[in-house]
């Protein structure tokens, strides 16, 4: 049986969700629902654990879906790189699930509980099977099942606040714009090769060599992902879902969603199209670099006049989406590694603060900055704990911040492009003036009279504690995410034969 | 609804060939055109032009929205399940060769029993949608016909 159960692990990492999705609606029940949820995910992200486990040191596993053998049939293919996103998407569902509870009993109707879980399970279900998958239009088909539910989850924060159903329906545009120029990108290099497995058409593709064709087929692919990933000028979707969804699909979809379709761009970029691609790198430099220097600063600017916090946390998230994005521009092994180890380190602190947030909104019922004044006194381990996300998002030393921060302006000085770096921590001051506002209304303004608020429960508080933890605790030792992250990028590049800047 | 005996009886005579239609396009989609997802649609379409004549009230009669849930959900789970059937049989997810001895029709089996999931998850789908916008309207007076 164990012997079963481990050969099957790269389609059980999938199935086990999709299952228990239909059980869901079944149970019929909120609280049942949840708890066969919340197993489901602790399970999942035992898989994933297995998964990163045993590619740690490199190897590759590749399981046949129905016994058809790759290129024909659909591969599930994990290395290092996926088996670290598929390790970030499982390990926030599982805490993000326990949070949920409270949470979401207070802002969804008891009957709609159990579709809600449904769909939370489909999509952590989708965004899983985008991450292992080793075939083109396997990942749109689960990116389309990810992003269906994600449309249905945003729309569920109507209970709270009916604008959720037009940042939904904005979404759903944006969203399936974005899905379609991705499949019109595939079906162009699909036209070149004949092939869809990945690892197929890196080599197709390098036999085939360059063509007008390709260039197109890169181009839809990156502008679709963009779309996804809320690269800068593409992210008018992302301030307005996350604002409105409900609290406990915020913090796994600003953790996990964009993490993931980085994950599509880079799997594309450097293992699809990973041959001496002068077109891509020429994109990335002219393009794709000055868009997140742009994000960096435009988004960051922008939250700081947002007076609403979850919309704040929103427009950081686009800065962040920035960072990576940068670290990937630079084309160097210290560049893909900041942006891999970046992946992990910013869904732990914005899980982690979009987590307060709903904390905060499950107490005062509003998530405005203006009404938490005074807050820190009612909720001290809330607000400590939106203090210590708080460090590691400006990047201060000891958190996973700085470990970022500190491989993306090395990255930068390896290059000589030292006003780079200089930009990276202008950016970050930025960071401090709108932590520092909610701080200031947080610990220093007084509380309104004749209000007390309520310290949130237990079951959200540990939680959102853990991921602070863990964003400190890889903040000191962080060995662990730069060895795997080192690896990745060294996979990465190992797979693309593109001239690589020393 | 009495009076309309034009709109009755030529739903009467469509509506079973419908059914049958779709379960033709159903269990032949392994060997020509067609398979769950047209099947599921052609099926939903019979109860949605029987709401089209008697009303939503009644479809909902027939079929309430929460059956339809687990119709949905069943369906999804006979796709799945006879993934983990293979699986526990010692082939990968969804390998049907460990369906029977004989590679074709464990093929042949393994297709028709995922496709009659599909057809079963979409058809329930398309009355849920149908109901949850038909439900919306205020409801129509035979009067204002």
């Amino acid at each position: 049986m164990m012997a079963l159960i481990v050969s099957n692990l790269p389609a059980l990492q999938v199935a086990l969700p999709i299952i228990a999705a239909p059980f869901c609606l079944i149970l019929g029940r909120g609280a049942w629902a949840w708890a066969l949820a919340t197993i489901v995910s602790f399970v999942t992200f035992a898989i994933s654990l297995a998964l990163f486990a045993s590619v740690y040191d490199g190897s590759i596993i590749s399981y046949h879906m129905g016994g058809w053998a790759p290129p024909i049939g659909i591969e599930y293919r994990v290395d290092i790189v996926n088996a670290f996103v598929l390790l970030i998407v499982s390990g926030v569902a599982a805490l993000v699930l326990p949070y949920a509870y409270r949470s979401v009993a207070d802002e969804i109707p008891a009957d709609r509980q159990p579709i809600f879980y449904t769909a939370f399970l489909l999509c952590v279900a989708g965004l899983l099977g985008v991450t292992i998958t080793g075939d083109a239009f396997n990942v749109f088909v689960f990116l389309e099942i990810s992003s269906l539910s994600t449309y249905a989850l945003v729309a569920s924060g109507a209970w709270r606040n009916k604008r959720a159903l037009t940042a939904s329906y904005n979404y759903l545009i944006m969203g399936t714009v974005g899905a379609t120029f991705f499949v019109i990108g595939i079906g162009m290099l699909y036209m070149i090769t004949g092939t869809l497995n990945m690892a197929d058409l890196a080599v197709r593709i390098a036999d085939h060599g360059d063509s007008s064709t390709l260039h197109m087929g890169f181009v839809f692919i990156l502008i679709g992902i963009g779309l996804k990933l809320a690269m800068f000028p593409l992210h008018l979707w992302l301030p307005n879902a996350y604002s409105f969804a409900p609290s406990a699909v915020t913090a796994f979809l600003a953790a996990t969603a964009t993490k993931v379709a980085v994950y599509v761009m880079l799997r594309f970029m450097f293992t699809v199209l990973g041959f001496d691609f002068e077109f891509q790198a020429d994109t990335l430099k002219l393009v794709v670099f000055p868009l997140a220097v742009a994000a960096m600063f435009a988004a960051s600017l922008v939250a700081i006049f947002q007076d609403d916090l979850k919309r704040m946390l929103a427009y950081s998230s686009i800065a962040q989406i920035g960072y990576i994005l940068l670290g990937l521009a630079f084309l160097t092994h210290t560049g893909l590694l900041a942006s891999i180890v970046h992946l992990f380190n910013h869904a732990v602190t914005k899980g982690a603060l979009f987590m307060v947030a709903g904390c905060f909104v499950l107490s005062t019922g509003t998530s405005s900055i203006s009404s938490l004044r005074g807050v820190g006194r009612d909720m001290p381990w809330t607000a400590a704990a939106f203090v210590a996300g708080g460090f590691s998002l400006i990047g201060l030393p000891l958190t996973v911040g700085f470990i970022s921060k500190w491989y993306l302006v090395q990255a930068a000085l390896e290059l000589g492009w030292w006003p780079v770096a200089l930009l990276i921590m202008a950016s970050s001051l930025l960071a401090i003036i709108y932590v520092w506002r909610v701080v200031e209304a947080v610990y220093l303004q007084p509380a309104p009279e004749g209000i007390t608020r309520k310290e949130a429960p237990l079951s959200m508080l540990v939680p959102a504690w853990i991921l602070v933890g863990l964003s400190i605790w890889f903040g000191v030792s962080a060995s662990l995410t730069t060895t795997a992250a080192s690896r990745a990028a060294d996979a990465l590049i190992g797979q693309s034969q593109i001239l690589w800047q020393e | 609804m009495e009076h309309h005996s034009i709109l009755r009886v030529v739903s009467k005579l469509l509506i079973p060939p419908m059914l049958v239609f779709a379960l033709y396009v159903q269990f032949h989609g392994e060997y020509s055109p067609g398979g769950g997802f047209q099947a599921g649609v052609v099926f939903a379409a019979a109860f949605i032009l029987y709401s089209l004549v008697h009303g939503i009230d009644a479809l909902i009669k027939i079929v309430p929205p929460r059956a339809l849930h687990v119709f949905s959900a069943v369906g999804a789970l006979i796709f799945a399940g006879t993934g983990v059937v293979t699986m526990l049989l010692g082939e990968p997810f969804l390998g049907y060769y460990a369906l029977a001895e004989n590679p074709v029709h464990a093929q042949e089996w393994g297709i028709v029993i995922v496709e009659f999931g599909v057809g079963m998850t979409v058809a329930s789908v398309m009355l849920s949608l149908f109901i949850a916008f038909a439900s919306h309207n205020p409801r129509l007076d035979d009067k204002d016909w």
